[in-house]
C-alpha cells in the first residue's frame, strides 16, 4: 500500500451517478471521509445512502463518478474486493450463519490454519478476544442462533474489526441493540477513530450521531446537500436539511392531545407469564389512549404483544376483551375480536414481499370482502384507493409489489391492512423502525389521529424520544415484569429511562402494581 | 414522470418476457414442426399430443398450487398409480364408479399430505417421500405385481376414443380443469391465500389467515388430481403397469419450473403450467419425427438428457431474467 501525505481524505467520491432501469437514484453525489474521522451519513428512505454505500463497497456498479481510497483510484466490483482493499461493512440485517458457531462466523473465508489444518484453538482464542473487547462475554463454541440479536450483531461486528480494516461502514448497526451496547459500540468507535480508522456511520437516531460523529453528510434525493462539523448544525436544522421542509407543522401535530380519562379498557391483561421472557405483566388499553411500551431489548415487549394477538399463548395470566375472558388460540380469533398487529420484523412477519399493494392491503380482509369464495375485486379496489390516499402511500399504481416501496410506505402499508378492518385495538411493534424521519412523523400523526378517532393503541418503541412525544401513558417493563407505570406529566425520558435501568418505579404513584 | 414511466414499461417487458417464455418457445416449436413435417404433424398427432399429455397435466396442476403455497409433493406418481389400480380393477362398473373411487383414494392420501403437513407440521419434503414410497408399495399389492387389464367393455373403455369440439374428450378436460384452476388462484380467497403462504407463511399467519387449512387443502387437491391421472391412463391405455407413474413427480416439477412458478413458493401461474407440460411433451415428439426422418437418430435415453438440458436452459434463464429484475427493480433505500 502506498501512503499518501495526511492531507487528502481517505475517501473521497465524486459525481457519483447511478440509476435503475432508468430512474436516478444517485445524481451527482459526493462523499468524503477523512482519516480518523466518524463520519455520519444520513438521509430519508430514498436519498441515495445505502446506494451510494453500495456503490463504494462494490454491490453497484455506478454508471458514472469517481472514487478515490487511501491515495489511489478505485472500483471494487465485489464485496468482496471491497473488503480485501480495506473497507469493512456491517449491514443492518445481521448477515451471518446462524446454525454454525461465533467463532466459525467470525473467520469464514480466511480460517486460521495450522499444518493445513484448522487451527481452532487459535480461531477461538482471537474470536474469544475480538468479543471481548465488545465487553461480549459468550461461549463463542456455541451456534450463532443461540444468542440475542444483539450478541450476533456485536459478532458481526467484531467480524468486521478482524479485518483490519481502514473503513468500517456500519448501516444503522444500532437498532437491535440496547442502551448499554450501544454505549460499547460508542467505545468501540471512537477507539477505533483513536487507532486512525475512520467509520462511516450510518443511523436515523440523531442523538447517537451527535454522540459519536465527528462531520455529517446530508443525502437528499440521490445529491448530497451538506457536509459539516457535527458541531456545527443543530438537531432542527439536520432534520430540515434532511427531509428539505419545515418542521413546525409536523412537530404540533405531535403534540399529546388530553388523554381519555377512565373509560373501561378494550383490552386487559394481568399476570401473564411465558417462560423466561414473561414473569408477570400487566396492560390495559382504553379506548382512544395510546399506551406506550418500553424496556431494553429481552425485557418482554415483543412478547407481551404476541400474547394479546394470540400469536403465542401465555403459560398463565387473564386476558379480557371488554371485560370478558378471551383465550386467542390464533390470531384469527383476535382480528375477530377487532385487534390489529404490526409486527416487529416488517420484511419477515409483516410483508408478502413478492405481492402486490394491492394484496397486501387487503388480505387479511379477504373474509370480508368474499362471497361464495370468489373475491369482490371492485369493492377491494375502492378499499384500496381510499387508503392510499387517505394514508398517503406513495405508489405508482396499486399493482406495484410491496418490496419496491421505501420502508416508511411498507409500514403504512401494514397500517392501512388493519385500519381497513375497523379495529379497535392496535397493537404496533416497533411501527417506525427504520423509517426516515418524515413519513416517521406522518405515521406518528396518522396514529394520533386515529386514537382521537376512539382507537386504542399499544405503542412499543425503543425510543424514548418517541414514546414521550407520542403515549398518554408509558408502562416499562424490565426481565419480563412491570416496573413503572408513567401518565401525563410524569412522562419523560429520564423517568422512563431510569425504570428501564434500575427498575425502580421512581416517584411514580402509579407504578408497578 | 417520463423516467418512471419508461421504468414501469421496461420493467413490464422483462416481466413479460419471464412469464410468457415459454410460451414463445411452445408457439416457436409448433410453428417449427408444422413447416417441417406439415400435416403429418399438425391434425392427429397433435390431438394425441394433447390427450397423452391430460394425465401429466393433471397431476402438474396440483403441484403447481403446491409449489406456490411453498411445499413440494413428491407422492404424486405413486398415488396416480394406485389411482389407474383401483380404477383399472374398478372399471367394470363403468366409468364413473371407477374415476369416482380413483379420485377419492387420492383425495383421501393427499389429506392424509396435509394433515401431517398443515397440522402436525412436518416437512413436506419427507411426508411426501414417505408416501412415494408407501403407496408405491400398497399399488403394488392390490395389483399384485402385475399389469392390472381393466375390462374389455363399457364406458371406461370407450373414454380413449371419445372426441368433444373435435378434441379427445381428456384433452377438453384438461384444459377445462387448467381454466378452472387458473380462475381459482385469480379470484378466490383461497387462491391468494395459497400464494400469501407461499411468499411469507409468518406474515400469513399473523394476517389471520386460514394457513394450516389451505396448506391442508392443495395437498389433498394435488392427491385427488394425481388419483384421476391414474385413472386417465388406465382408461386411455386398458392397463395400468407397475412401472407406473415412475418420475411423474419430476416432469410435473419440471412443467411448472418452466412455465415460470417459482420454487420457494409465492409466484406462480396455472397456464404457464399447462405451456410447461405441453412444451415438455412436445420435444419429445419432435425428437420421434426426426428419428422417423431418418435425418438424426437420437435413442430413448438422449431423449431424456435434452429434455433435461432444455429444463436447465430454461431455469437459467429465468434467474438470469429475475436476478436482472432483483437488481434493479427494487427500490433503491
Amino acid at each position: 500500500m502506498t501512503q499518501s501525505s495526511p492531507s487528502p481524505p481517505l475517501l473521497d467520491m465524486r459525481g457519483i451517478r447511478k440509476s435503475f432501469l432508468g430512474v436516478p437514484a444517485l445524481a451527482e453525489a459526493s462523499f468524503q471521509v477523512n482519516r480518523g474521522e466518524v463520519r455520519a451519513l444520513i438521509g430519508q428512505n430514498g436519498a441515495g445512502k445505502s446506494t451510494l454505500i453500495k456503490v463504494l463497497t462494490g454491490v453497484y456498479k455506478a454508471d458514472g463518478g469517481t472514487v478515490t481510497f487511501d491515495g489511489r483510484p478505485v472500483a471494487f466490483d465485489s464485496p468482496h474486493a471491497a473488503q480485501l482493499g480495506g473497507i469493512a461493512t456491517i449491514y443492518q440485517e445481521v448477515n451471518l450463519v446462524p446454525y454454525r458457531t461465533v467463532t466459525e462466523n467470525i473467520f469464514l473465508g480466511r480460517e486460521r490454519r495450522r499444518f493445513g489444518l484448522l487451527d481452532w484453538r487459535r480461531m477461538n482464542a482471537e474470536a474469544r478476544e475480538l468479543l471481548a473487547g465488545l465487553d461480549v462475554h459468550v461461549d463463542v463454541t456455541r451456534p450463532l442462533r443461540e444468542f440475542s440479536i444483539a450478541t450476533q450483531q456485536m459478532t458481526a461486528i467484531a467480524r468486521a474489526l478482524s479485518f483490519d480494516a481502514k473503513l468500517v461502514i456500519m448501516d444503522e448497526p444500532t437498532s437491535s441493540l440496547a442502551e448499554h451496547e450501544v454505549s460499547v459500540l460508542f467505545d468501540v468507535i471512537r477507539r477505533l477513530r483513536d487507532s486512525g480508522v475512520s467509520v462511516v456511520f450510518v443511523s436515523h437516531r440523531l442523538d447517537e450521531l451527535y454522540a459519536v460523529c465527528d462531520r455529517v453528510t446530508i443525502m437528499r434525493d440521490g445529491r448530497t446537500v451538506d457536509d459539516r462539523a457535527m458541531a456545527d448544525i443543530s438537531k432542527y436544522e439536520l432534520v430540515s436539511k434532511m427531509i428539505g421542509r419545515d418542521l413546525a407543522e409536523v412537530r404540533r401535530a405531535a403534540s399529546r392531545a388530553p388523554h381519555q380519562a377512565e373509560a373501561a379498557p378494550v383490552i386487559e391483561a394481568s399476570g401473564l407469564e411465558l417462560g423466561q421472557a414473561l414473569r408477570g405483566v400487566d396492560v390495559a388499553v382504553r379506548s382512544g389512549e395510546i399506551v406506550g411500551l418500553a424496556g431494553l431489548l429481552g425485557s418482554g415487549r415483543s412478547e407481551t404483544a404476541r400474547v394479546l394477538f394470540g400469536a403465542d399463548a401465555p403459560d398463565s395470566g387473564e386476558v379480557r376483551v371488554d371485560a370478558e375472558p378471551v383465550r386467542f388460540a390464533v390470531p384469527r380469533d383476535a382480528i375477530r375480536r377487532g385487534i390489529g398487529f404490526s409486527p416487529e420484523d416488517r420484511k419477515v412477519e409483516g410483508i408478502i414481499p413478492q405481492m402486490s399493494v394491492r394484496e397486501n392491503l387487503t388480505l387479511a380482509l379477504l373474509p370480508r370482502l368474499t362471497k361464495a369464495g370468489i373475491v369482490d375485486r371492485r369493492r377491494q379496489q375502492q378499499i384500496v384507493e381510499r387508503f392510499i390516499e387517505r394514508i398517503g402511500i406513495k405508489v405508482s399504481s396499486a399493482d406495484q409489489p410491496i418490496r419496491e416501496l421505501s420502508g416508511g410506505n411498507q409500514q403504512k402499508v401494514l397500517l392501512a391492512r388493519w385500519l381497513c378492518m375497523n379495529p379497535r385495538l392496535l397493537v404496533l411493534d416497533e411501527p417506525t423502525r427504520g423509517i426516515d424521519v418524515g413519513a416517521k412523523q406522518e405515521i406518528q400523526s396518522l396514529i394520533r389521529e386515529l386514537a382521537d378517532d376512539g382507537l386504542g393503541v399499544l405503542f412499543i418503541s425503543s425510543e424514548l424520544e418517541e414514546l414521550v412525544e407520542n403515549a398518554d401513558r408509558v408502562v416499562v417493563l424490565r426481565d419480563g415484569r412491570n416496573v413503572a407505570e408513567l401518565r401525563g406529566d410524569q412522562i419523560s425520558e429520564e423517568r422512563i429511562m431510569a425504570a428501564m435501568a434500575h427498575g425502580a418505579a421512581v416517584e411514580a404513584e402509579d407504578g408497578a402494581r | 414522470m417520463n423516467q418512471l414511466l419508461a421504468f414501469r414499461t421496461r420493467a413490464s417487458n422483462v416481466l413479460a418476457l419471464q412469464r410468457h417464455g415459454a410460451l414463445i418457445a411452445l408457439i416457436a416449436l409448433l410453428v417449427f414442426g408444422i413447416v417441417r413435417y406439415g400435416d403429418r404433424f399438425a391434425g392427429e398427432n397433435l390431438a394425441n399430443l394433447l390427450a397423452d399429455d391430460a394425465k401429466f397435466a393433471l397431476v402438474a396442476l396440483g403441484m403447481t398450487f403446491v409449489i406456490m403455497s411453498g411445499g413440494i409433493d413428491l407422492s404424486v406418481g405413486s398415488v396416480a398409480l394406485l389411482g389407474g389400480v383401483v380404477a383399472a380393477q374398478a372399471s367394470g362398473a363403468g366409468l364413473v364408479p371407477a374415476f369416482g373411487l380413483a379420485v377419492l383414494v387420492g383425495l383421501a392420501l393427499g389429506s392424509l399430505n396435509g394433515v401431517l403437513i398443515a397440522k402436525v407440521r412436518l416437512e413436506p419434503f419427507i411426508v411426501t417421500l414417505a408416501a412415494l414410497l408407501g403407496v408405491r408399495g400398497l399399488a403394488l399389492y392390490l395389483s399384485d405385481k402385475k399389469a392390472v387389464v381393466a375390462s374389455g367393455t363399457g364406458s371406461f373403455q370407450d373414454f380413449g376414443r371419445w372426441e368433444l369440439l373435435g378434441l379427445p374428450v381428456s384433452a377438453v378436460f384438461m384444459f377445462a380443469a387448467f381454466l378452472i384452476g387458473a380462475a381459482v388462484l385469480r379470484y378466490t380467497a383461497f387462491g391468494r391465500t395459497v400464494l400469501a403462504v407461499g411468499g411469507s407463511e409468518d406474515a400469513a399467519r399473523l394476517m389471520g389467515l386460514p394457513v394450516a387449512r389451505t396448506k391442508f387443502v392443495v395437498y389433498a387437491m394435488s392427491g385427488a388430481l394425481a388419483g384421476l391421472a391414474g385413472a386417465f391412463l388406465a382408461a386411455q391405455t386398458g392397463s395400468v403397469s407397475t412401472d407406473t407413474g415412475i418420475g411423474w413427480e419430476l416432469s410435473a416439477i419440471a412443467a411448472v419450473v418452466v412455465g415460470g412458478t417459482l420454487l420457494t413458493g409465492g409466484v406462480g401461474s396455472v397456464m404457464s403450467t399447462l405451456v410447461g407440460v405441453v412444451l415438455l411433451q412436445l420435444i419429445f415428439n419432435l425428437i420421434v419425427f426426426e428419428n422417423s426422418m431418418g435425418a438424426i437418430e437420437i435413442s430413448s435415453f438422449w431423449e431424456s438428457v435434452i429434455r433435461g438440458g432444455f429444463l436447465l436452459l430454461v431455469v437459467l434463464l429465468q434467474v438470469k431474467l429475475s436476478r436482472r429484475r432483483a437488481s434493479g427493480g427494487t427500490a433503491p433505500a
